[in-house]
């Protein structure tokens, strides 16, 4: 087992002794180069696991490893130190009153010289591309803005796993297109373990592989491609596939010499090409 | 009811630094019964204008009527109370705004202050209960021991309680899962043709606003931009490029597919699967050899 991985070995939880298990002997590895999207309906566990990857909760039974530290109440700090988060509501998560303190924040905490936190924040606000805004203040920003202020914020500590926890929800179209563009360019640039937690579909086919989260359970891991194929059963447990999976289902279904699992609408179009010269 | 705008802005906090014109000008009319969707992103006039729609705020310039209420710039709105009764809004994340005890008195909050007797109230819960499909069992439960869907459901219950004419919906499946989302939007368009209400709804997404809309008024700035039938705003890409806004997913599909098959393939609300089977006809004609 590599150290660099994210792993959940049989964890349950629960908030209380008298309620029911939020999270029941859930076990699965992310590997440290992978963008890895947690997808299931409200309530399924997906934003509790979250919050156990970077110790805001602890597991009531089973073990949760991060890039080789076992999480509990004495190495929840170094934890932290590893895994940053954003959440979201991009009202919530702001303390500065410009954007440069407010990136800063999380180095104070940490104790950083002075020349470094200067250079870290710069290089920070430029990979999300808010450079221009050092000294404008959080709130007055648009939501799209906001959040990627967020990320900077995240990104200053240079941790190894960022888990953005339905880190769009709250914007609309073109702050979700921000949002990830950004996710992209700071995956090429740095090395990061990605954890999107999020009901977008859109969003899951970028990533490299998806766990389903169903009442609790792992439901599925598997790559979008393949997920996006089994339309039906994730209908039952209250999900759905874009309407680029939806429309090739449904192709499949008319012409059985259809068998192309496109992603996206060029995809589409080029497997119809295809299809259509070969018939 | 019939809603009119004409020539309506709105500045806040007018002849001070922070000054800010939310609404230019603004004219348009909704005929009663209709559903119509209002679009545009953040900062585009959306909230400031719904929130004229029941009379929390007044226009700073021209003049608004829905059914039999004039609510104007520089008048005192007769009878507001027996507007707000009319106009149910269901804002943004509801279920933030419950706090009673029990799902039922959270439910009878609203009709309550508005003087309907506790006779008629008791009368209308079940009904509320099943439009928002929620079990009579839950009612004398705590609201906060609810999943987030069912919250919201209860949220909408109360909205519904009072038995409005006019529904405003403000983006009413943000943070639902796929299933609650298509959950939210069936039933307010079952609402919507069962009580024959007029219904807006302001939302980021076009594929609800092209599927259940029938008039959509898109918002820039503070002023109308375009207004028209979905299916004749959403084909037009340059304009609403312009505004920062997408076409529908499946209208962009349709036209791309026509360019590069050279076929005249439109939308007309289909499902998938119709969409699927004309596709496949349509690819099927150019083999005459097939088959």
């Amino acid at each position: 087992m590599s150290r660099q991985q994210i792993v959940f070995n049989n964890v349950s939880f629960r908030y209380a002794d008298d309620e029911p298990w939020v999270l029941k002997d859930v076990s699965f590895t992310i590997d440290s180069d992978q963008w890895v999207a947690i997808i299931g309906h409200n309530g399924s566990g997906k934003s509790t696991i979250a919050k156990l990857i970077n110790g805001l909760l602890f597991p009531d039974q089973g073990e949760i490893v991060v890039h080789g530290i076992t999480v509990n109440a004495e190495t929840v700090w170094d934890v932290r130190k590893k895994v940053g988060m954003v959440f979201q509501n991009p009202d919530n998560q702001f303390v500065g009153t410009t954007v440069r303190d407010d990136v800063a924040f999380g180095l104070e905490n940490r104790g950083e010289p002075r020349e470094v936190m200067v250079e870290r924040i710069a290089n920070s606000l430029k990979s999300v591309r808010m450079s221009e805004y050092t000294l404008h203040e959080p709130h007055r920003l648009s939501g799209g803005q906001k959040q990627r202020v967020a990320i900077a914020g995240v990104l200053v500590i240079q941790p190894d796993v960022i888990i953005l926890d339905e880190a769009t929800a709250m914007l609309d179209p073109k702050g979700r297109k921000e949002i990830m563009a950004t996710v992209n360019d700071v995956r090429a640039e740095h090395d990061l373990n990605l954890v999107t937690i999020t009901h977008d579909l859109n969003e899951i086919i970028q990533a490299d592989r998806v766990i389903v989260m169903n009442e609790g359970q792992v439901w599925l891991e598997t790559e979008p491609r393949d997920l996006f194929t089994r339309e039906n059963v994730l209908r039952e447990i209250g999900l759905d596939v874009p309407f680029v999976a939806k429309l090739a289902n449904q192709l499949q279904l008319v012409d059985q010499a259809w068998s192309q699992e496109p992603l996206n609408q060029k995809e589409l179009l080029d497997a119809l090409w295809t299809y259509n010269s070969t018939k | 009811m019939d809603i009119q705008f004409n020539e309506v802005s709105y500045t806040y906090q007018p002849n001070s630094p922070f000054s800010h014109q939310a609404l230019k000008n603004l004219s348009f009319s909704i005929k009663s019964g209709s559903y119509v969707a209002i679009v545009g992103h953040t900062g585009s006039g959306k909230s400031t204008l719904i929130q004229h729609l029941n009379g929390l705020l007044r226009p700073t310039a021209g003049a608004i009527k829905i059914g039999g209420f004039q609510h104007q710039a520089g008048a005192k709105t007769a009878n507001i109370k027996d507007l707000r009764r009319q106009v149910g809004v269901v804002f943004q994340y509801p279920e933030h705004q419950l706090f009673e005890e029990t799902i039922k008195k959270d439910i009878a909050f609203g009709p309550r202050n508005f003087g309907v007797s506790d006779e008629e109230i008791e009368r209308r819960i079940p009904d509320v209960l099943k439009a928002v499909n929620l079990s009579p069992d839950l009612l004398e439960r705590s609201p906060f021991d609810l999943s987030g869907g069912q919250m919201r459901r209860v949220a909408i219950a109360g909205v519904l309680a009072m038995d409005p004419k006019v529904l405003v919906l403000d983006e009413p499946t943000a943070g639902l899962d796929p299933r609650g989302q298509q959950e939210v939007m069936d039933m307010f368009l079952d609402l919507h043709k069962r009580k024959g209400l007029t219904t807006i709804l302001v939302t980021h997404s076009m594929e609800d606003a092209l599927k259940y809309a029938d008039h959509v008024i898109i918002l820039d700035h503070g002023e109308k931009y375009m207004e028209g039938k979905p299916s004749e705003i959403f084909v037009q890409n340059e304009a609403l490029q312009k505004v920062q806004l997408d076409v529908p997913e499946v209208i962009q599909f349709i036209q791309d597919f026509n360019e590069l098959f050279k076929q005249n393939l439109s939308y007309q609300g289909q499902t998938e699967q119709e969409l699927a089977e004309e596709i496949n006809k349509l690819l099927r004609k150019e083999e005459p050899t097939d088959e």
